[in-house]
Parts: structure tokens; C-alpha cells; sequence
């Protein structure tokens, strides 16, 4: 549970990093609004994608269907605890 | 005040010009690009206006350089590029320049017909030549055979170098023909001689080894000579007749063979004489193109200029009174004292520098264009929004916006880090090579469209590889970066008894007899960026994905279509129509917050309250949302069954203020409008009493009454296409989550298909295996999934944009900015053409 905190507050973090406090700090000239238009923009578009994607696998409704030789091969490769 | 979110503000001048300094003051703005010029004489014709002669003079010229460089191209010389930009020449100049390019025009033109005519007697004596020594062959051998023969013959003592006693000799007098026929023609002209003359004439012919260019047409063909025997006149007639019918050239041939060495040494004389002439003539011709050649594209470009000031000055008002100038102009604001410099600078050069041009600012009620200030970087885009329409004068500028939605929802349906890599190095490429490759294949269309859209096609292959991280498909196969949140739990037995498993989230759905066999294989904690990488080995990874994509498609198609209705409410504000607000802005926010805000909440409420172990129960969002619409709160499937406690209240509240949206819409602004118009009415009667008033009173209720059914027609379209707009548009969003299906899909065909066979061989037979296998595998991919679905998604992500997104705020009903400027003028014809 707490993985799942840290993640989501570092994404958080990262994006609102570039999107919030790097606008301000683009200096004076023609294209200053411009850039930071596209700061916004961008780390809104990919926070929410990869917020979208994180949620949904959060709590997932069913797994993955395997076939036995994948699943014996994962058990070996990954072993079986996390 | 310059902003990149609206189209510059514009100003409408009028300028006066000096007769003397307009021409000069002209090549000055010309050089800048900063006024649009309107067409004061719309109803003069093209041929009855000022300066139609100066025009046609610069046509005439612009003809004759046009005839010098295809000469000059037809020789393959080089046109040298000027270095800098050659500025507009003056109108004595212009006289200079005019004779100078007739002069020119007038020696090639002597020079190619000059030169024409020799080659053609040239070519003529060539043949003559070959026919000589050919026939000279003839006649040996026919003097071979008649000494055989007079040998054995006793016949009278002939000359043996007398054609003609040889021929009494043997009792018949014969004529001959002779000449020179293509090669292709000979057998035809063969049988028709034999068929025509009924078998009477003899033929000898022999083949020319050269190529020689034939005299008429300058090709080079295959010729053979040819030397037709016949008895009597009227032989000798048709013989002639089918030899001028087959395009044969017949020379005369004497038949003494001392005359022949004579006319043989005669004609070898003159081919050198010839020769040497030729050569003469051509090196003047280079001479003369390699001297132009130098000058001849500063000169175009000057014509050019000049045709272009005059155009524009047809287009002034000459006032006769004033003794100036009227010319009427769009200029933006910031612009305008770059305008007066201008035209001080025009005024100066030109000499008439005491009584300058004067420009007046003026008001009118038409549109002014519309003007972005644009980059390199931003051109692209801005193209992108206008292609569907100009944005209104001063209107919001979606282009700043879909300079990161456009390459985002693009790369939404692309979705692949792997071609979004390849995507990304193609455009780098054109990015960093751009000042060299800017001249190169301007004549291809279509590399010139790549190369205009390289900075979009660079911020689509880079958000590309961000969604394919996210999706986890890198060529259809997964990165592992931080570890799996599944597990594999089951034991032999278990693995033993079936071909296929289900990986459990959760324990405690399955039996519960054996626990051991099914413990918790979902870790509780997502994997850190995107998709986890076993669903790219699992059977039902569809199944997975589809619910994913689908519910992030639905989530950003309302988001952009919400910040689609905030923009507009910028734009109420912009133009002060406060009205707006109350009677547009707020009925559709709210109805659209209502329903679509309402799913996506319902939504990210799914997805944090219902776990693996509730999956039989978990609610259907889309039957939820039906139901809402029909007030239907069932008991039974429990997919459809409340989510929450006071779901019932909640929604019906939430409909019935959608509902009321509706009516508002439709009727606010009309009422408005009707109020708007009774309170100027009644204005006008109190202020103008009069008895006059009521005819005006009539005509205005008139005016009202075909205005007010315009108002409410107008309304009652635009309600009831955004009310449906926003079902269907939110409807359209989800060709997001197909095209990236699709294009997965494909991925993982053609790898499993085709790359596949070359991987799964081992040995050195797989490793020759895959080198093969790679060729039709990476054409595929860049053929199919890189240029079609590219463009497919490209079309797609541009046709979200200009529907979904504009029609929420962009009106696009202006017209653009085209500024009077050389250098656009200079660019519309590529010059390689």
C-alpha cells in the first residue's frame, strides 16, 4: 500500500514539477508563453495517461490467462515470491 | 499587445503617394511583407487599368528569359543562384534591362538558326558522301562482271570505264536512280518498286555501317544506299514518285567515274569546311549562355519584382486632383511605424524627398485578415488549424493548444516506443539537416510535405515512445523494467492438469477446499509505468487492454471537450459578449459536467473500490450510465445494481439539471435578443418624436421579424448540435482505443508471423534464417505500420481536433493575412521548374 502511495506521489511530483514551478522559471522573450503553454499541456497529457493506466491495474478484476509452459517458465524465471 | 493565443491586431491605412516616389516606396514594402493591399478598381478590367503596358512589357521579357534558360538548361550549363536578394530595379533601369534581354534574345535566336541550317547541309552532304562511295562500290563490281563478260562475249569493243556503251553493249539503256532510304523503310520500298514497276527495275542496295542524323528530323537512324536500274521514262517517273513517297533523298550520282572522284574530293572539302563552321557556331552559342548564365536569375528576379509593383500599384487609386496616390492597406499595429520608415526611405531614394507619403489611419467596419506572428516551429501546426478553417479575427488561436494534443492523441493511437524511435530519428534528421535540405527535391510533393511537418512529425515520434512505455509494446514485445506485479503460484499438479491458467488477483474466489493451490498472485501494488509485462505473454491481454484504453479515451475526449467550452468562454470575454456567457457558456458546461464530468468520476470510482474479489459483482459503467438516461434502477444482474448509497437521488438530480440545459440554451439568447431590440426601440421613440418615426418603426418591426426567425433558427440548430455533439463526439473519442488495437494487432502479426520463423530456428540455419527474415519484416513495418497507420492515425488525431475539439469554441470565419512581399512572390514558382 505504501509502494502504491510513493508511486503515485512521485509521479505526481515529477509531472507537476515540469508542468507547475518550470513554467515560471522560463525567462522573458516572444516564445515565454508559448513554452509554457506547452509545458502544461504535456505534463498534464502524460500524467493523467500514465495515472489512467496506473488506476486500472491498481485493483485488478482477473489476471492473465497463461498457457502451462509460459506459466512454468515464469515460475522458474521470476520465482514466486515478489 | 502581441499574444500567441489570438491573431494580431490589425489597422486599416490609407496611404498617399508621390506619382514619383509609389514605384520605389512599393519595392520598399515589397521587401518587408508588411501591408496587404486592397483592390481599390474591382470593376476596371485587367486590360483597361494604369499600368497594363508596363506589365505586358515585363511579360514579354519574362517570356524571352524564359526561352534563355531552357536554352541554357538544353546545353547543361550551371545557373549560378545570386548571392543576395537583388533589389527591385528602377523604372529607367527597367528600359536598360529590356534591351539587354532582347539584344540576347535576338542573337540565339540568329545563332540557332544559323546553326540549324548548317547541320541540316551538313547532314545532307554526309549522306551524299556515303551514297558516292557506296555506288562507287556498284559499278566495280558491275564493271568486274561486264569484263567477265565481254571477255567471254566477243562483243564489240566498249570503254570499259563507259557506263553507258557497256549497257548498248549488252542491247538495253538503262537510267538509274540513286539515294539514300532509312534502313526500316528499305524492304517496303523494295516490294512496292518490284509491284509498281512489275518486276522492271533492278535494285542494289548496300547498308551505311555509321549512324548518321538524318537532316529532316536530327535523329540519328540507320540508312542504307540504294541504286534503282530501269529502261525507259515512265519507269524513270514512278521510280522518282516512290522515292519522294518513301522519304528516300536521291542524289545525283554522275556515271563517269572520273566525274564521281571529282564530286567525291569536292563533297569531302566542303564537310570539313562544314565541320569547322559548326564548331565555330557552337562555341559562340556556349559563349553567349555561359555569359547569361551567370546574370540571367538576378535578372528574372528583378522582372519579377517589377511586374509585382506594378500589379500592385493597378491596383491605387490615382487621384488627378491631389496629383497622388490613393492606396488602401491592412497593416498590423506593431507594424506601423515599420510602415512610415518605409515609406520615408521610399520617398528619399526615389528623389522626391521634400514632400513625403503620408499614411492615414482609418476606420472601417470590414473584417481585417487575420495574422499570426509564426516560426519555423509553430508554421506547421498553424497550417494544421487553418487547413479546416481561419480562425475569426482576434478569435482564440487553437493552434498553441494543439501543439501538444495534436502529436499526444496521435500518439494515443500509434502507441509503440520501437517505431515511435524510428519515427522520432526520421524527423531528427530533417530537423538537424534542415538549412541544407530546405533547396533539395522541391519538385517532389511529397517530400516537401514530410519536410514542412518535420517539427509535428518530431513531437509525434517522441510522445510516440512515452505511449508505447506506457502501453509496454516495443515491436510488440514488453520491457520488464521494474519487475512484475504477478506471479506464477501453482504447483506442478496444478499445471499438469490443464493447457492453460488464470493467474488469480485474489484467493478467495475459487475453492476453497484447497488454498494452497491458488494463493495470491497479484502482488497489490501496479507495476511502475504502464502495463504489466505479463499480459503481453498471456492469452487474454485484449481483454485487459480494451477496458484500459477505452476508459482513458472516454477520459481525455471530455477533458479536451471541456477545455474546448472553457476556451470559449475566453473568447465571450475577449469580445465582450457577456450575454454569451450566461446563455451558451454556462448551459453547456453544466450539462456537460452533469453526465461526462459524473462517468468520469464514476469511473475512477471503479477503479478504486473493486477489487479481484468483487469481480462477479462489479458494476457495468455503461449500463449505469443508460439507466440514468432512462431513470431504471434495477435489482437483478449485479452489474446493474446501485454503487453507491443514494446513487437514485444523485443521478436524477444530475439528469434533471442536463435536462434543463437544454431549453436554456435554446431560448436564452433569443429572448435576449428580443429584449435587446424592444429597449433600442423604445430609446428611439423617446429620443425622436417625431411623426416620420412610425414608417421607420415599421420598417425596424419588419427588419425584426425576418432577424428574430433567423435568431431562433440559428439557436435551435446550434442547441441541438451541441447537445448531440457531445454524446456523439464522446462517442468518436473512442476510435483512440481502436486504432491503437489496431495497430498492436499488426505489430504482433508481423512479428509472430514473419520475424518469428528467422528467431525460432536454431542453429546457423536460424541464424541465416533471420537475416533473410528480417527484409520483409522491417519493409512491412515501415510500409504498413509506420506510413499507413501513421497516417491513419495522423488523419484521425486531426479529425478529433478540427470536429471534436473546435466546434466547441472555434468559429474560423476569417480570412488569412497575405502580405504584399517579394519573397513570397519569389517562392510561389519553384525555380527549377
Amino acid at each position: 500500500m505504501e509502494k502504491f502511495a510513493i508511486a503515485l506521489i512521485f509521479f505526481t511530483v515529477f509531472w507537476g514539477l515540469i508542468g507547475v514551478v518550470l513554467p515560471f522559471l522560463i525567462p522573458k522573450g516572444p516564445n515565454r508563453r508559448l513554452i509554457q503553454t506547452m509545458l502544461i499541456l504535456t505534463s498534464a497529457c502524460c500524467w493523467l495517461f500514465w495515472l489512467c493506466f496506473y488506476l486500472h491495474q491498481w485493483n485488478p478484476l482477473f489476471g492473465p490467462l497463461l498457457t502451462t509452459t509460459d506459466a512454468r517458465i515464469l515460475r522458474e524465471l521470476w520465482s514466486t515470491d515478489f | 499587445m502581441t499574444t500567441i493565443f489570438r491573431s494580431e491586431q490589425m489597422t486599416s491605412c490609407q496611404l498617399y503617394l508621390q506619382p514619383d516616389a509609389a514605384y520605389s516606396c512599393i519595392a520598399e514594402l515589397g521587401e518587408l511583407g508588411i501591408v496587404q493591399f486592397r483592390d481599390l478598381n474591382p470593376n476596371v478590367n485587367s486590360f483597361q487599368r494604369k499600368f497594363v503596358n508596363e506589365v505586358r512589357r515585363c511579360e514579354e521579357m519574362e517570356r524571352k528569359l524564359r526561352f534563355l534558360e531552357s536554352e541554357i538548361k538544353k546545353d547543361e550549363l550551371t545557373l549560378y543562384d545570386p548571392d543576395e536578394n537583388p533589389d527591385a530595379p528602377k523604372p529607367r533601369e527597367m528600359i536598360d534591362l529590356e534591351a539587354i534581354i532582347d539584344k540576347l534574345d535576338h542573337e540565339l535566336k540568329e545563332i540557332n538558326t544559323n546553326a540549324d541550317a548548317l547541320l541540316r547541309n551538313f547532314n545532307e552532304l554526309t549522306e551524299l558522301k556515303h551514297n558516292l562511295s557506296m555506288t562507287q562500290t556498284f559499278f566495280q563490281d558491275a564493271q568486274q562482271v561486264r569484263i567477265g563478260l565481254s571477255e567471254n562475249a566477243h562483243e564489240q569493243n566498249v570503254d570499259i570505264d563507259d557506263q553507258y556503251s557497256s549497257t548498248m553493249a549488252t542491247g538495253m539503256k538503262l537510267g538509274f536512280v540513286s539515294g539514300v532510304i532509312s534502313r526500316e523503310r528499305i524492304i517496303g520500298f523494295e516490294r512496292m518498286l518490284w509491284r509498281v514497276c512489275r518486276g522492271n527495275v533492278f535494285l542494289k542496295q548496300a547498308d551505311i555501317p555509321d549512324l548518321i542524323e538524318d537532316p529532316l528530323t536530327g535523329e540519328k537512324v540507320h540508312k542504307t544506299v540504294f541504286v534503282v536500274f530501269f529502261q525507259g521514262e515512265q519507269l524513270k517517273n514512278r521510280v522518282q514518285k516512290i522515292c519522294e513517297g518513301f522519304r528516300a533523298n536521291i542524289y545525283p550520282c554522275p556515271e563517269n567515274a572520273n566525274e564521281r572522284r571529282e564530286l567525291a574530293m569536292g563533297v569531302m572539302t566542303r564537310l570539313e569546311d562544314l565541320n569547322i563552321v559548326l564548331r565555330q557556331t557552337h562555341d559562340h552559342r556556349q559563349r553567349v549562355l555561359l555569359e547569361t548564365s551567370k546574370t540571367i536569375r538576378t535578372w528574372i528576379i528583378k522582372v519579377r519584382k517589377i511586374k509585382a509593383i506594378y500589379h500592385t500599384m493597378n491596383m491605387f487609386n490615382n487621384d488627378i486632383a491631389r496629383k497622388c496616390f490613393i492606396a488602401e492597406c491592412w497593416t498590423p499595429n506593431s507594424q506601423i511605424d515599420t510602415l512610415q520608415l518605409a515609406l520615408r526611405k521610399g520617398s528619399e531614394s526615389s528623389g522626391s524627398g521634400s514632400i513625403s507619403s503620408v499614411v492615414n489611419r482609418i476606420e472601417t467596419n470590414q473584417q481585417p485578415p487575420t495574422h499570426n506572428k509564426l516560426n519555423k516551429f509553430t508554421q506547421g501546426f498553424q497550417n494544421l488549424v487553418d487547413a479546416y478553417g481561419v480562425a475569426t479575427y482576434r478569435e482564440i488561436n487553437p493552434m498553441p493548444f494543439v501543439l501538444i494534443t495534436f502529436p499526444f492523441l496521435f500518439a494515443v493511437m500509434f502507441g509503440d516506443a520501437g517505431h515511435g524511435l524510428i519515427v522520432s530519428i526520421f524527423a531528427l534528421w530533417m530537423v538537424i539537416k534542415e538549412n541544407t535540405l530546405k533547396k533539395k527535391w522541391r519538385t517532389q510533393e511529397v517530400w516537401t510535405i514530410f519536410f514542412g511537418g518535420r517539427y509535428i512529425i518530431l513531437l509525434m515520434g517522441l510522445f510516440s515512445i512515452y505511449t508505447g512505455l506506457i502501453y509496454n509494446d516495443v515491436f510488440s514485445k514488453s520491457l520488464n523494467l521494474f519487475g512484475s506485479s504477478w506471479r506464477v503460484k501453482f504447483d506442478d499438479k496444478t499445471l499438469l492438469k490443464s493447457d492453460s491458467v488464470f493467474l488469480e488477483p485474489n484467493p478467495t474466489i475459487y475453492n476453497h477446499t484447497t488454498p494452497d493451490q491458488y494463493r495470491q498472485m497479484y502482488s497489490g501494488n501496479p507495476y511502475l509505468l504502464g502495463i504489466d509485462p505479463v499480459w503481453q505473454l498471456s492469452d487474454n491481454k485484449i481483454t485487459f487492454t480494451n477496458s484500459a484504453k477505452m476508459k482513458f479515451a472516454i477520459i481525455i475526449g471530455i477533458i479536451q471537450m471541456c477545455f474546448g467550452v472553457i476556451l470559449s468562454l475566453w473568447n465571450h470575454l475577449h469580445f465582450k459578449h457577456y450575454h454569451g456567457i450566461f446563455a451558451e457558456f454556462l448551459p453547456q458546461l453544466i450539462f456537460l459536467v452533469c453526465i461526462f464530468i459524473y462517468l468520469i468520476i464514476l469511473i475512477f470510482y471503479k477503479w478504486s473500490t473493486y477489487q479481484g474479489k468483487d469481480a462477479t459483482d462489479a458494476p457495468s459503467l455503461l449500463i449505469h450510465l443508460i439507466n440514468m438516461m432512462l431513470l431504471s434502477y434495477p435489482d437483478s444482474p449485479p452489474s446493474s445494481t446501485k454503487i453507491y448509497n443514494g446513487q437514485r437521488g444523485v443521478q436524477t438530480a444530475l439528469l434533471l439539471i442536463a435536462v434543463i440545459c437544454i431549453p436554456w440554451m435554446l431560448l436564452a439568447k433569443p429572448i435576449y435578443t428580443i429584449i435587446k431590440r424592444r429597449k433600442r426601440n423604445n430609446h428611439l421613440t423617446v429620443t425622436n418624436p417625431l411623426a416620420s418615426n412610425d414608417i421607420e418603426m415599421k420598417n425596424h418591426n419588419a427588419d425584426e421579424e425576418i432577424d428574430m426567425s433567423e435568431v431562433w433558427v440559428e439557436q435551435g440548430i446550434h442547441t441541438i448540435e451541441y447537445f448531440l455533439g457531445c454524446i456523439s463526439h464522446t462517442a468518436s473519442y473512442l476510435r483512440l482505443w481502436a486504432l491503437s488495437l489496431a495497430h498492436a494487432q499488426l505489430s504482433e502479426v508481423l512479428w509472430s508471423m514473419i520475424f518469428h520463423i528467422g528467431l525460432s530456428m536454431n542453429g546457423y540455419i536460424g541464424g541465416i534464417a533471420s537475416f533473410m527474415v528480417f527484409m520483409p519484416w522491417s519493409s512491412l513495418t515501415i510500409f504498413i505500420l509506420l506510413l499507413m497507420e501513421g497516417l491513419s492515425a495522423f488523419l484521425h488525431a486531426l479529425r478529433l481536433h478540427w470536429v471534436e475539439f473546435q466546434s466547441k469554441f472555434y468559429k474560423g470565419e476569417g480570412y488569412p493575412f497575405v502580405p504584399f512581399s517579394f519573397k513570397l512572390i519569389l517562392e510561389e514558382t519553384p525555380p527549377d521548374s
